[in-house]
């Protein structure tokens, strides 16, 4: 099924065409209309008029995070306020919160990019929408709200918290589809189950689940815990909120390129990367008129596929987000993400879950890795060798999965450091 | 199983300063006795095995302390303690084809030694260790 069949599946000739000419005319548009890009683009040397489109996308400068910090709130803006029909804020973990802005086109361009997201994973107007995510400055409950209720769909807006009610309300008006982050969708069928209610005996079929990184593990801990599809969605709310989803393929989430134009760089030296290859997610919005973004450092790291997708559509799609660009660390050269090691860690059933990454530099200038984590108190050890090959075998899975050799140490459990919020799993003793 | 199977205590420590004697210390709060003991070292960590009189007890004194315990089945050998006595057992089992993964023996009573061994086949080792005469039991 689809939204809007030709635009969903607009061959790539057509579809590069038109992204070509919304290029052109929105390096135009911000040029005029924002004090912060005009000047921006002047300092790189670019005059709207020799821009060539595509092809100049490189030279054009990058936009990010600090950029929205320094202009608040509203300093990116390229339309006056009169024009803004809502705001929406989120919370800096450091310093002042970062404002974004939607005119009513915005609005429409928001809701439909979802709307084709809903309905390439399977939803109708025959279902019942509950929205877990919270409704407010936050973007996720709002966003999902309007697509659904555009779809047909019947919306039930419970927002985030009050677990027995929510489940409640699921029994009595038979939800079908649910849409929460991947964390409160394991919290509420460990409730369900606690309180004797079986979700697979529910209505519910499916779950889009987002605003954080999940990984493929957890897809497969709530399908299989619960019964229902689960889906992953994309979108920050810099670029609107949430925008792209994965289609029933469940192989990658489609970026609607008549809206947003994608492309992959290394984070540490800007560069676009090579096919295939993991890079930071930078995202160039075509068609937004409040705040408009140029190559936006997303600082999620993902890849790239621009192969059609089985399901038909054109668009490409980008891959399950790997980590954060902020948290990348390179070894002898080679870009790794602490978020890879620790999918590789949680399917060893030997060992537990956390780990520290220690970096070193030999005399001879080449970097070592070694990666320390906790024996699990259920490991099964008597021999020396049960610990050498249990290392050997770590370090194997890493090596194929970084690309890099690491050393493994296994240490008792209990005894690598503990953190409350973000962990500091890194310690580079390199002297560079 | 037999009366003959000894529990083992396995327990996965760092080569760190303290980690032995924290193993130790558990286990000398709930005056629990060791009778046999061996460190098997490589570098950065170790393995301790040991037989201790209430092993129940000191698997989950250790577990609850955070260790990674194991209980293996191993078994016991009483020899005099004179030269030779290991050959023997060695021999005897070689013959028939079992393999000793790991050894280790301490003297008591003055003139005894206990061998703890672990052998591939528990079972089959026992039976030639009782023909023999020298496979410990448990009183
Ligand atoms: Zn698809």
């Amino acid at each position: 099924m689809f939204w809007d069949p030709r635009i969903e599946r607009m061959p790539e000739k057509e579809l590069e065409e038109y992204q070509e000419r919304k290029l052109k005319a929105l390096i135009f548009r911000v040029y005029n209309h924002s004090p912060f890009y005009r000047k921006r683009l002047k300092e790189a040397g670019i005059n709207p008029w020799d821009f060539s489109g595509l092809r100049d996308l490189t030279k054009l400068p990058f936009t990010k995070k600090q950029d929205l910090r320094d202009t608040y709130p509203t300093g990116m803006f390229s339309v006056p306020i009169s024009q803004v029909v809502r705001f929406h804020a989120s919370s800096g973990t450091t310093g002042k919160p970062t404002v974004v802005g939607y005119t009513a086109n915005d609005i429409d361009m928001w809701v439909e990019c979802l709307c084709r997201g809903l309905v390439s994973c399977g939803v109708s107007r025959e279902d019942v929408v509950q929205i877990s995510y919270g409704y407010g400055l936050f973007t996720g409950g709002l966003g999902f709200h309007y697509a659904a209720e555009k779809v047909g769909a019947t919306v039930l807006p419970t927002s985030a918290g009050n677990t027995a009610r929510q489940i409640e309300l699921m029994k009595d008006l038979k939800t079908t589809v649910i849409a929460c982050t991947p964390s409160y969708m394991l919290y509420l069928s460990e409730y369900a189950y606690k309180t004797g209610v079986d979700l697979k005996e529910t209505n519910l079929k499916r779950g889009i689940f987002g605003a954080e990184p999940w990984s493929e593990e957890t897809r497969k801990r709530i399908e299989e815990k619960t019964g229902i599809d689960a889906y992953d969605v994309y979108g920050t709310s810099e670029l609107s909120g949430p925008l792209f989803t994965e289609c029933t393929e469940k192989c990658g989430i489609h970026i609607w390129a008549d809206h947003f134009l994608v492309e992959i760089i290394d984070p540490k030296t800007g560069e676009q990367v090579g096919e295939g290859e993991k890079g930071e997610l930078v995202v160039t919005t075509l068609s937004k008129e409040a705040l408009p973004l140029i190559r936006w450092r997303t600082g999620d790291i993902t890849i790239l596929e621009n192969e059609k997708c089985a399901c038909g559509r054109t668009h490409p799609r980008i891959m399950r987000i790997l980590g954060r660009a902020d948290d990348m660390i390179i070894v002898r050269g080679v870009n790794v993400f602490p978020s890879q090691i620790e999918h590789v860690l949680m399917q060893i059933p030997e060992v537990g879950e956390h780990y520290l990454i220690i970096l070193d530099r030999e005399e001879n200038g080449l970097d070592v890795m070694t990666i320390q984590v906790e024996l699990s108190e259920k490991a099964e050890i008597d021999k020396v060798s049960d610990i050498l090959e249990l290392e050997k075998r770590i370090a194997e899975k890493l090596k194929s999965v970084l690309n890099v050799t690491a050393k493994v140490e296994v240490v008792n459990p209990g005894t690598l450091q503990r953190f409350e919020g973000k962990a500091k799993r890194v310690i580079d003793r390199r002297k560079i | 199983m037999g009366e003959w199977v000894i529990k083992q205590l396995s327990v996965f420590v760092e080569n760190k300063p303290g980690r032995l004697a924290a193993v130790t210390k558990i286990l000398y709060d709930k005056k629990i006795n060791i009778r046999a003991f061996t460190i098997a070292e490589a570098g950065d960590f170790g393995i301790i095995r040991m037989v201790v009189d209430r092993t129940e007890e000191a698997y989950s004194s250790l577990k609850n302390a955070g260790f990674t315990v194991t209980l293996t089945r191993v078994l016991g050998v009483e020899v005099a303690d004179e030269p030779g006595g290991l050959y023997k057992i060695a021999k005897a089992l070689g013959e028939e084809g079992i393999n000793i993964e790991y050894v280790y023996a301490f003297t008591y009573g003055g003139d005894k030694a206990l061998i703890i061994l672990r052998v591939d086949d528990i079972e089959k080792a026992a039976e030639i260790l009782e023909k023999e005469g020298v496979l410990y039991k448990n009183s």
